[in-house]
């Protein structure tokens, strides 16, 4: 009746052979939660799907050599969601990847799925980039590591080359006073899609003061944004009301969002520098340990 | 490609079955396994109707490939009565009147389960957080909630059966 292959590997390397020897489009499947849906909807037909669940360590979390955190790809959202040491050392990452869907979706939901499905309005990939979490990719040359910001290329189109999957995510060593959030704007407060999402990583000094910072934006353009400008804003500053006010303008100057029922350009501008401004705000109050609860 | 084979503990029971690589595990379900409990309210995730226990997770059965299913232990709304007494969550929402056409109720029932068993205490916002995957268009959902937070009462040993 149908000509669609399944495989569901042991090892890397039989992945990778299998996606490499693939005739036509071959799709790596972690929870299926993007990849059924556009199966079912003809938008996608791929000829073979290599389901990678059965790859040792690319589901699960542990600590790797350097003391970082290492997530596997896979993992699903609750298995995060449930790791205490990892909501304290990242709560913007594990809150944002909380947010996708339905507890059914939290289920199988994964990293990798949600930064190589590509939407630029994805819930995890903001916090992913502010995190400057690495993808370890896996591939018939071997093995690469990419910071995530390099993965996706454009809606639905990512950097991967045919027989290249992500085994896993390392996030940097957390140091003191560090903190993470992310916050998306959606009309109701389950199950929607993010009209802006908005994810901030801070170091803070004994005073208070910024050392580094990372700042993403979410649904305002192509791709998820690495905004370099409003980092650089942060750095070097407490979090005081001259600093908010320049954080809020750099944020609307580096949103390039379309008008769509969501929301106007205009709207939408205006929305992340409002959300940068709020989840600046969470990431240093948790740096310097004033909550640690969570945003949502 | 021939049809795959595959082996799953289903309800308790070992099953075999066969099927294409397409098929969801709500196709096999309803379609070669003859369980028909589960239901398609949307077949993209959004509506829980068809949710499922997989190895101790939640899930939508219509975002789950059957071939997935290889190894694993799967509970449907087929599984929760235990023989002839029901789950306390099936008894409230009897009692509770918590169904009206009850195309939902399987979904809810599975996705409640699902929850008492990892939070034998929710409060209501936990409840209402962990069935918003669970579309009911008949019953305003409050009569839902009630049958849940009794049922959990009743689990603890709180309430009267
Ligand atoms: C009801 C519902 C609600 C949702 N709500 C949200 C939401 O609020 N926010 C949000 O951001 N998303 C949402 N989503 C979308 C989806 O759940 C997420 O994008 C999810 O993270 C995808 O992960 P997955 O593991 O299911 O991916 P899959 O469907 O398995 O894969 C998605 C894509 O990534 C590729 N891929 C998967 N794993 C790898 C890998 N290891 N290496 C390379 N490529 C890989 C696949 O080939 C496919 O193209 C929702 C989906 C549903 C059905
Ligand atoms: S049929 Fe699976 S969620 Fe609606
Ligand atoms: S009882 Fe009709 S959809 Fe819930």
């Amino acid at each position: 009746m149908s000509s669609l292959n399944y495989a569901a590997p042991t090892t890397v390397d039989e992945a990778v052979k299998l996606l490499a020897g693939a005739s036509g489009l071959a799709k790596v499947l972690s929870g299926g939660t993007d990849l059924l849906v556009q199966l079912r909807a003809g938008r996608l037909k791929p000829d073979l799907i290599v389901d990678t669940k059965k790859i040792p360590g690319i589901i699960g979390i542990r600590k790797g050599s350097d003391g970082g955190f290492v997530i596997g790809a896979a993992t699903p959202g609750a298995e995060v969601e449930a790791n205490a040491e990892l909501n304290a050392a990242w709560p913007g990452l594990v809150e944002a990847l909380d947010l996708i869907g339905s507890t059914q979706v939290q289920g199988r939901c994964s990293l990798a799925g949600n930064l190589c499905n590509a939407s630029p309005a994805a819930d995890s990939v903001p916090a992913l980039y502010a995190a400057g979490a690495i993808a370890v990719v896996v591939g018939s040359k071997g093995r690469r590591e990419v910071p995530v910001e390099q993965i996706p290329t454009g809606p639905g189109r990512t950097s991967l080359a045919k027989d290249e999957f992500i085994l896993e995510f390392k996030l940097p060593p957390r140091g003191p006073r560090s903190a993470d959030a992310y916050l998306r704007f959606i009309p109701r407060t389950e199950m929607d899609i993010a009209v802006v999402g908005c994810g901030i990583n801070v170091t803070l000094d004994e005073k208070g003061v910024c050392t580094a910072a990372r700042v993403a934006l979410g649904a305002v353009s192509p791709t998820v944004i690495m905004v370099p400008e409003a980092a650089q804003i942060l750095v070097g500053h407490t979090l005081d009301a001259d600093t908010l006010a320049k954080l809020d303008a750099a944020a609307q100057a580096a949103a390039k969002p379309i008008t769509d029922k969501r929301g106007t350009v205009e709207y939408r501008k205006k929305i992340a520098g409002v959300l940068a401004r709020r989840v600046a705000a969470i990431a240093f109050d948790r740096a310097q340990g004033k909550t640690n609860g969570k945003a949502h | 490609m021939a049809k795959q084979h595959v082996t799953a503990v289903i309800n308790g029971e070992e099953t075999e079955f066969l099927c294409e690589t397409q098929q969801t595990m709500l196709d096999v379900l309803r379609d070669v396994i003859g369980l028909t409990g589960s239901k398609e309210g949307c077949a993209s995730g959004d509506c829980g109707a068809c949710s499922v226990i997989v190895d101790g997770r939640l899930v939508c059965s219509c975002l789950m490939l059957g071939v997935e299913a290889e190894g694993k232990a799967i509970t449907t709304i087929e599984g929760v009565a235990d023989g002839e007494t029901l789950h306390p969550v099936q008894q409230k929402f009897l009692e509770h009147a918590a169904l009206q056409c009850g195309f939902c109720t399987p979904g809810l029932i599975v996705a409640a389960k699902a929850l008492l068993d990892e939070n034998p205490n929710p409060t209501e916002t936990e409840a209402r957080y962990w069935l918003a995957g669970n579309l009911c268009r008949c019953t305003g959902y409050d009569k839902v909630i009630r049958a849940v937070m009794d049922a959990a009462a009743v689990m603890r040993g709180e309430a009267a059966r």
